[in-house]
C-alpha cells in the first residue's frame, strides 16, 4: 500500500508537534522514521494510525484520500500500529488476546496464530498468560495478531526498547520478510541510528516537528546525525583511567535470584573509574550491579566499601557510605510519580523534620538551571518527557558520592541527551567517583568504560584488554564466544 | 444424611442467595473496571421499595422490577459520575452508601412491620426429590434458582462469549480495548447499571423472601460491605464468589450453632469474627500462589480452568477513570 501524507498539522497547546509535514512512503520498503524525543514522531504515527486526528492535513491510501476516526477504522483500512509498550491485555491469554478484536472463532485463531508465527519463526505458547511473556514476545504477538487481521502498513514505535539481541534479530528478519517478501510498507520509528541503519531502505528526519530531510540507503551515522541535530557529533574519549585506591568490592561473591545464579567472582573499583557491565537479559549483569549497592545480598562472598565490610547490610547503610543507586525504570524505582520536583528534592536535601518550603523551592530551581531540566519547581514528575527525568535524577544524585551504580543510565534517551548525561557523569569521576554501569547498548559501554565486564549465562568475566575492544568483539562475548 | 443436617444446609443455601447475586451483580460491575461501593445502602433501598411496591400493587414482579430499577438507578449516578462527570467512584459510591440507608429508613417509615405479599414457596419438580441435594437445592423460593441460573450465565459471559472478552478487557485495560474498536464508555455503562440491577435484585430476595417485610433498623444492614468482601475474596470469578457466599453463610449458620448449645463456651464476638478470619486465610493461601504450583501438575486443559478460578489480582484498571489520548 502506498501511503501519501500532505501538509500534516498537529498542535498540543504551545507545541506545534507536526508542522506541515508531507511524506510518500511506498509498498515494499522499510523507512525509519528518525529524530530526537519530542521531534513528533510518534505523533506523525498515531495520527496515521488513527489514534489521534490531525489539526489538519490530508492522508492518501493509494492515492485516495482516507478519512478515519479511530484505530479501528485504520486497522480496517490496512494500517496497524505497534505502540512502544504493546497494547495488549494482560490478564488474557495468548490467543484470547489475539482473538479479541477479530472475528475468528477460538480454533480458526489457534491455526491462524501457529501459521503466522511458524512463517515469522516467532515462538509463542497460545495458552501462556500474556503478563509472563517478555516484551519482545509481546511485540510478536501484536504483529501477528495485526498482520491476521491483514493490515499491509505496519508502524512500530521503538519496538527494540527492552528486549534482548537475538529478540531484536528475530524481529528485524521478520520485518524483512514482510516488506521484501510480502510486500508490505513497514515503518519503524526509532531514535537509534544504528537500526534504522541496519534495516530500513529510507530514512525520514524530523526535528522540532518539522520533516528536514530524507536520505536513501546506504545510511550512514555521520549523515544521519547531521539532520537529526543540524551538526557533528564528537566521540567522547575517557581522560582518566582510574588508578587511584580501591573504594568499594565485591570479593568472590555469589548471587542468587530466583531465576538465576551467579557463580563467584571479585570485582574491585577503583576510585575515578568507569566500568561496564555487559550482557543480554538476565545473564548476571543487573544483579552483580544491585549488589554493589547493597540491594542485592550475596548468597556467599563479601562486600566491601572504604575497606569496611557491608555484607547483608541495607540500601540505607551504602547511601550513608556514599554509595547511590539509579534503576533502569525511572518512573518506577527511581522517581515518585505524583510528587512535584520540588518534593522530590525536598525528599533527598532535608532530613529535618519540618520542611523548609522555599529553601526546597530555591535549591529546585537552583538545580533545574544547573541541569539543563524544562520544567517547574510545582510540575509534577510524571509531565517531563524522559529525557528530563533523567536530568533531574542526575540532578538528585550527591555532588561527589563514592560510587555510582547506575542500571541503563541513557535508556530511552536520543543521543544529545544521553551525550549530555555523560558529560554530567564524567564530570563527578574528575573528584574520584568511580562508576559502575549496565547498558544494552554496546556503542555505550565501548565509548565510556574504562574496563569491561561481560556477563553470560550467570559467569562474570573481565574483558583483558578493554581500551581497543571493538563492538563487534563485544557482541560476540556477550554472546557466548569469549575468547 | 439426617433431616436435621439437611435443613441445615438448605438454609444455608437460603441465606447465602442475597450475597450471592449482589456479589455476581458487583463482580460484573467491577470486571468493568467499576466499584459500586454503595452496595450496602443501595441494597437497603432496593430492599425497602421492594416490598412497598410489591405491597401496593399486591404483585412480588412490580416488587422485584422496582428493586432492579432502584439497584440500576444508583449504578447509573456512580456511572455517570466517574464517566462523564469524572468525579472519584469510590468518594461517590460512599455517600450514596449513607444517602441510600438513610432514605429507605425515611421513606419507609409507614410500612415497618407491615405483612405484605412474598416470594412462594416453589419446590422444583423431579429435581427438588433426587435425594440429599434435591433437597438441599431445589426445596426453595424462586430467587434461589435465579442465583444459579446467574452464577452460570456470568461465568459464561465472562469467559465464553466475544461480549465477555471485551468486558474484561475494558476492565484490564481500557487503551487496548479503544484499539480494538471497543466503545469504553458504553460498555461501561452498561455493565455497571447492569450488575446494580442486580444488586437491586438482592434487595428484593431480601425484603420479599428471606427477610420478609420492612423494619427498622433494616435486617439486611451490613451484609451490602459482606457481599464487597465476597467479589474481593472470590477472586473476580464467579464461582469463587458463590463459593465464597456459601462458605460465609455456613459459618455464620455454625456460629449461630455453637452459640446456642449450652456445652460449648466461645465468645460470641470470636465466633462473630471467624468468617472473616477464614476468608483472610484462604487469601493468603491464594495468593501465595502455593496453590498455584500444586495445579502445575495437573493436566493443560485442566491448568487453565484452574488459573482463572486461583486468580487473586483484580481487574488492572479497576477504580481508574479511561481518557481517550
Amino acid at each position: 500500500m502506498d501511503i501519501e501524507l500532505r501538509h500534516i498539522h498537529k498542535r498540543f497547546g504551545a507545541v506545534h508537534a507536526n508542522n506541515d509535514i508531507s511524506a510518500v512512503f511506498h509498498s515494499g520498503q522499510i523507512v525509519g522514521i528518525l529524530g530526537e524525543n519530542g521531534a513528533g514522531k510518534s505523533t506523525l504515527m498515531k495520527i496515521l494510525a488513527g489514534f489521534q486526528p490531525p489539526d489538519s492535513g490530508v492522508i492518501l491510501l493509494d492515492g485516495a484520500p482516507a478519512a478515519y476516526g479511530s484505530p479501528e477504522a485504520a486497522l480496517s483500512a490496512g494500517i496497524g500500529m505497534l505502540q512502544q509498550d504493546p497494547l495488549d491485555i494482560g490478564a488474557f491469554t495468548v490467543i484470547e488476546n489475539f482473538i479479541y478484536g477479530s472475528h475468528l472463532t477460538r480454533r480458526e485463531a489457534y491455526r491462524a496464530l501457529s501459521a503466522q508465527t511458524e512463517r515469522l519463526g516467532f515462538d509463542i505458547d497460545p495458552d501462556a498468560l500474556v503478563s509472563t511473556l517478555s516484551i519482545g514476545q509481546r511485540q510478536q504477538l501484536e504483529i501477528v495478531r495485526l498482520l491476521a487481521l491483514g493490515v499491509k502498513t505496519l508502524i512500530l514505535d521503538e519496538p527494540t526498547t527492552g528486549i534482548s539481541t537475538e529478540q531484536k534479530t528475530l524481529l528485524f528478519d521478520a520485518l524483512r520478510l514482510l516488506a521484501k517478501r510480502d510486500g508490505m510498507s513497514v515503518l519503524l520509528v526509532s531514535h537509534k541510528l544504528e537500526d534504522v541503519i541496519a534495516l530500513c531502505d529510507r530514512a525520514v528526519v524530523l526535528r522540532s516537528g518539522c520533516l528536514v530531510g530524507e536520505l536513501d540507503a546506504p545510511l550512514t551515522t555521520a549523515d544521519l546525525v547531521q539532520l537529526m541535530f543540524g551538526g557533528e557529533l564528537i566521540q567522547q574519549k575517557r581522560k582518566h583511567p582510574g588508578t587511584g585506591d580501591v573504594v568499594a568490592a565485591l570479593e568472590g561473591v555469589t548471587l542468587r535470584s530466583r531465576r538465576m545464579t551467579v557463580e563467584p567472582f571479585t570485582l574491585r573499583i577503583r576510585a575515578s573509574e568507569v566500568i561496564g557491565l555487559a550482557g543480554l537479559d538476565n545473564s548476571g549483569q543487573e544483579l552483580a550491579l544491585r549488589a554493589c549497592a547493597g540491594l542485592v545480598k550475596p548468597a556467599a562472598g563479601r562486600v566491601m566499601v572504604l575497606g569496611e565490610d557491608m555484607t547483608g547490610k541495607p540500601y540505607r547503610a551504602f547511601m550513608q557510605k556514599g554509595v547511590w543507586f539509579s534503576a533502569a525504570g525511572r518512573l518506577e524505582e527511581g522517581l515518585i510519580a505524583g510528587l512535584t520536583l520540588t518534593e522530590h528534592v525536598a525528599l533527598v536535601a532535608d532530613s529535618r523534620p519540618l520542611l523548609d518550603w522555599n529553601a526546597a523551592r530555591a535549591l529546585t530551581e537552583a538545580k533545574l538551571a544547573q541541569y539543563q531540566v524544562r520544567g517547574q519547581p510545582e510540575s509534577l514528575v510524571e509531565t517531563l518527557s524522559g529525557g528530563n527525568q533523567q536530568r533531574l535524577l542526575m540532578g538528585l544524585l550527591p555532588e561527589k558520592p563514592v560510587l555510582l551504580a547506575l542500571e541503563q543510565p541513557t535508556r530511552g534517551l536520543d543521543v544529545d541527551s544521553s551525550q549530555w548525561i555523560w558529560t554530567q557523569l564524567l564530570d563527578r569521576c574528575d573528584v574520584g567517583t568511580a562508576i559502575l554501569f549496565t547498558s544494552p547498548d554496546l556503542d555505550e559501554l565501548v565509548a565510556h568504560s574504562d574496563r569491561l565486564l561481560v556477563a553470560f549465562a550467570g559467569r562474570i568475566t573481565e574483558v583483558p584488554d578493554a581500551a581497543s575492544v571493538t563492538i563487534d568483539q563485544l557482541g560476540r562475548m556477550i554472546g557466548g564466544a569469549f575468547q | 444424611m439426617s433431616n436435621e443436617l439437611i435443613a441445615i444446609f438448605n438454609s444455608i443455601v437460603a441465606n447465602a442467595t442475597p450475597l450471592v447475586i449482589a456479589g455476581i451483580g458487583e463482580t460484573i460491575t467491577e470486571r468493568a473496571g467499576v466499584v459500586n461501593l454503595s452496595l450496602d445502602g443501595s441494597i437497603v433501598l432496593a430492599a425497602m421499595v421492594g416490598f412497598v411496591a410489591a405491597l401496593a400493587s399486591g404483585s412480588v414482579i412490580v416488587g422485584v422490577i422496582a428493586a432492579m430499577l432502584v439497584g440500576a438507578l444508583v449504578a447509573l449516578i456512580i456511572a455517570a459520575a466517574d464517566i462523564d462527570l469524572k468525579q472519584d467512584q469510590v468518594a461517590i459510591g460512599f455517600v450514596l452508601t449513607l444517602l441510600c440507608a438513610d432514605l429507605a429508613q425515611f421513606l419507609g417509615q409507614g410500612y415497618t412491620r407491615t405483612p405484605g405479599p412474598q416470594f412462594p414457596f416453589t419446590p422444583l419438580p423431579l429435581l427438588s426429590d433426587v435425594p440429599i441435594f434435591g433437597a438441599i437445592l431445589f426445596n426453595h423460593q424462586p430467587q434461589v434458582y435465579v442465583s444459579f441460573a446467574l452464577t452460570f450465565a456470568a461465568w459464561y459471559l465472562l469467559f465464553h462469549t466475544r461480549q465477555g472478552l471485551a468486558l474484561r478487557a475494558v476492565g484490564e485495560r481500557p487503551e487496548a480495548a479503544f484499539a480494538r474498536g471497543t466503545n469504553v464508555s458504553r460498555l461501561r455503562y452498561l455493565y455497571v447499571v447492569l450488575g446494580g440491577a442486580l444488586v437491586g435484585l438482592a434487595g428484593a430476595a431480601y425484603s420479599l423472601a428471606l427477610k420478609p417485610g420492612w423494619s427498622t433498623p433494616p435486617a439486611m444492614r451490613g451484609d451490602g460491605w459482606i457481599a464487597l468482601a465476597i467479589v474481593i475474596f472470590g477472586g473476580w470469578h464467579p464461582f469463587r464468589v458463590v463459593f465464597g457466599a456459601y462458605l460465609f453463610a455456613g459459618l455464620r449458620a455454625l456460629a449461630s450453632a455453637i452459640q446456642r448449645s449450652p456445652d460449648i463456651q466461645i465468645p460470641l464476638v470470636l465466633l462473630n469474627g471467624l468468617p472473616w478470619i477464614l476468608m483472610i486465610l484462604t487469601l493468603v493461601l491464594v495468593s501465595s500462589g502455593a496453590l498455584e504450583r500444586l495445579t502445575r501438575a495437573l493436566p493443560r486443559p485442566m491448568q487453565r480452568w484452574t488459573r482463572g478460578l486461583l486468580r487473586s489480582d483484580p481487574p488492572a484498571a479497576l477504580g481508574t477513570r479511561f481518557e481517550k489520548s
